[in-house]
């Protein structure tokens, strides 16, 4: 540890950060992404102070641009984390995370009579609203908060 | 409107004027009894737990109207007992079969059999989630008993906490635009969600203790079972049980009230109301035929 410049996370020529996540839930994220960048660099921080979150993680993604909805896929945890794309080391696009209309395979069914805990099926949840999160299992039509959410 | 190919599997997927095409169908079917609609169809019966009335309705509307039957419903006896897959069993039998009717306890299969399978497939119960044919059976009896669902002020008594046919029907007449009253003890109320749901589609609620209270208001008492296995507290059971009985002096006090109950009923209507005019619960039972047969022609596109 030579001095501060080393700690902080080297900038990227071309690639994605998602910044902006909710410090608790930025190790969720990762693992949410990891499919969208095994093949690629990345580098991850958490806990770093943030005046509109309080502390935030980031997740920085070398020689990859993730799509929107790839990002999305965050969403569900981290509903108001920014997707930066880069080139030349520059920020060419800037958005927020939008929750998709449904929601995929991420989670998993609480209800442990639901079919999808029970047969190879892909869980899908319906978004009804997004603040208040409510979400609707598309099986066994159980309406979900936030606080029941479970992932798989 | 065309729901050819399309599977019957809530409640939530069928608009106003779905479910009024449905009854016209019914009403059809209802007027003619015999007739040879599905000539050379098969429909398979899968029911993976017990059940009488809803399998021999199905049974009953398919020969009715000219189709033929196939069905297991002892699973100890089928390849389900040698570790089949449901996905393997539907794969199989919709070689068979032109629709498939099932009955699954765990929650969403039906859904999941739909998408496994390549002929429709109309849910039969799928545990304590949905049993749509049921629900339409009591829009039909609706329809037939008031000449119009728009006419229908309802008040649901019993458990509605754990009753699935309560939760189906609400959704569906909320459809509607009508107003809803909910009679249970505090510790039976409607879900907080379905509740949340159905004020959100725009409807009036009222939710109180005492049927007493709102019977002026009303033109069917719909009766469910309150079922003891979901009572920690016995003398509570008891103390809600009976204040919850159907009996002649009620029936008579307001005697515009029809009462409907899904059965099976245990003792929350006692036998005597039965020979009532009011009394319309084994009616209801039978237009289970007529709706059944609506739901399997249309999506057979017969």
């Amino acid at each position: 540890m030579k001095d501060k410049k080393t700690m902080e996370i080297p900038a990227i020529d071309y690639g994605t950060v998602i910044d902006h996540i909710p410090a608790e839930v930025t190790i969720q994220a990762m693992e949410i992404l990891s499919e969208a960048f095994h093949n690629y660099t990345a580098t991850f921080g958490t806990n770093f102070p943030s005046k509109r979150l309080g502390k935030k993680g980031f997740i920085k993604i070398e020689g990859t641009v993730l799509s929107q909805q790839e990002a999305n896929k965050i969403a569900i945890i981290a509903p108001k984390a920014t997707l930066n794309l880069i080139k030349d080391g520059k920020v060419i696009k800037k958005s927020t995370l939008e929750l998709p209309e449904s929601i995929t395979g991420i989670l998993k069914c609480p209800n442990p009579e639901c079919i999808t805990n029970h047969e190879p099926a892909d869980t899908n949840f319906k978004v009804l609203n997004e603040e208040p999160l409510l979400i609707r299992c598309h099986y066994c039509e159980r309406a979900l908060k936030r606080t029941d959410l479970m992932f798989r | 409107m065309n729901l050819k190919g399309k599977d019957v599997i809530s409640i939530r997927d069928f608009s106003k004027e779905d479910i009024l095409f449905v009854l016209e169908r019914a009403l059809y079917f209802d007027r003619n009894k015999t007739s040879d609609h599905l000539k050379d169809h098969v429909m398979a019966t899968l029911f993976f737990e017990p059940s009488t009335r809803t399998r021999l309705s199905f049974e009953t509307a398919m020969s009715q109207i000219g189709g033929k039957v196939i069905t297991f419903d002892d699973v100890k006896a089928s390849s389900i007992a040698k570790g089949e897959s449901l996905h393997d069993t539907i794969k199989m039998i919709e070689g068979y079969c032109d629709v498939i009717i099932v009955r699954h306890p765990k929650e969403g299969s039906a859904r999941y059999v739909a998408e496994v399978a390549s002929v429709p497939v109309v849910n039969a119960g799928d545990g304590a989630n949905q049993h749509p044919t049921q629900t339409f059976t009591d829009l039909f009896t609706l329809q037939k008993e008031l000449g119009d669902i728009g006419k229908v002020r309802i008040g649901f008594v019993g458990d509605l906490k754990y009753g699935r046919t309560v939760h189906s029907l609400a959704l569906a007449l909320a459809k509607f635009g009508l107003p809803l009253i909910f009679i249970s003890p505090e510790s039976l109320k409607m879900p907080d969600d379905l509740i949340d749901e159905l004020k959100n589609i725009g409807v009036k609620i009222k939710e109180t203790e005492s049927i007493e209270d709102v019977a002026s208001e009303l033109n069917v008492l719909y009766v469910t079972r309150i079922q003891k296995e979901r009572f920690s507290d016995l003398l509570e059971y008891e103390r809600v049980r009976n204040a919850y009985q159907i009996d002649g002096k009620l029936v008579e006090a307001f005697s515009h009230l029809k009462i409907m109950h899904p059965l099976p009923r245990i003792n929350e209507i006692l036998p005597e109301v039965d020979k009532l005019k009011n009394a319309i619960y084994f009616k209801q039972a039978h237009n289970g035929v007529p709706t059944r047969k609506a739901i399997i022609s249309l999506v057979l596109g017969r």
